[in-house]
């Protein structure tokens, strides 16, 4: 299990490579990539993501291990970052490693339904017109009761 | 204890973290507390609702107990991922 809080870049396709190199027993690895993007407006400058050092790693620790304890999963990797993104740039990833794909499918849903509302990130559009808090959805919450 | 504010809770208070001493006996307390000093609190309290409170870094809620607690943080609902 792997956990990145960082404001560098990441590289998809290495972190894929690596992550699925580990263990011959994965029949299966799924893998999710969060990119900012430019909403309605078309006119999106700057993402800007805070966050809450040491809770969002404790928080993030403590979904991955959640998920590891309900699906039968090899191995996890969450990376979510954080400072000044642009519009195309990638914001998160997770992977998830499993014997089969069920498994490693949902496990992954699961981490990214609860990193959504559940890890102390926060999100502010800045734009032309003015800088925005991104607002919390309520389907974003509800979408934790289905596990 | 250590008192911390993210996103717009930081903006409208104007600071990250600010070292204060309370007898406060709940968060609630302590939401009341700040929000009696100065009216920049106050705005930033004036709907708990749309405010989420961590107590040494696990969410908590405003009933929940200061007692031993060394660090709580306000902010606003979480948008990861």
């Amino acid at each position: 299990m792997r956990i990145a809080v960082q404001e560098e870049e990441f590289d998809l396709g290495a972190e894929a490579n690596a992550f699925a190199a580990g263990d011959d027993a994965n029949g299966a690895i799924v893998t999710f990539t969060g990119v900012v993007r430019d909403l309605a407006t078309g006119d999106l400058d700057v993402m800007e993501i805070e966050h809450y050092p040491g809770m969002t790693e404790r928080a993030l620790t403590k979904i991955a291990q959640e998920a590891m304890a309900r699906w039968c999963l090899g191995d996890v990797l969450v990376i979510h970052r954080h400072g000044r993104l642009a519009a195309g740039d990638r914001i998160m990833m997770v992977a998830t490693a499993a014997r089969h794909r069920k498994d490693a499918f949902e496990a992954a849903e699961y981490l990214m339904d609860y990193l959504k509302s559940r890890a102390p990130f926060w999100k502010k559009e800045i734009t032309s017109s003015g800088a925005d808090w991104v607002a919390a959805k309520d389907e974003d919450e509800d979408a934790l009761t289905r596990w | 204890m250590d008192v911390l504010y993210f996103a717009w809770v930081r903006e409208r208070i104007g600071l990250p973290k600010e070292r204060i001493e309370t007898q406060a006996a709940t968060v609630s307390d302590l939401v009341a507390e700040l929000s009696a000093r100065e009216d920049r609190y106050a705005a930033a309290f004036a709907d708990l609702s749309a405010l989420r409170v961590a107590l040494d870094q696990e969410l908590s809620d405003f009933d929940a107990s200061l007692t031993g607690v060394r660090e709580v943080a306000f902010f606003p609902p979480m948008t990861g991922g």
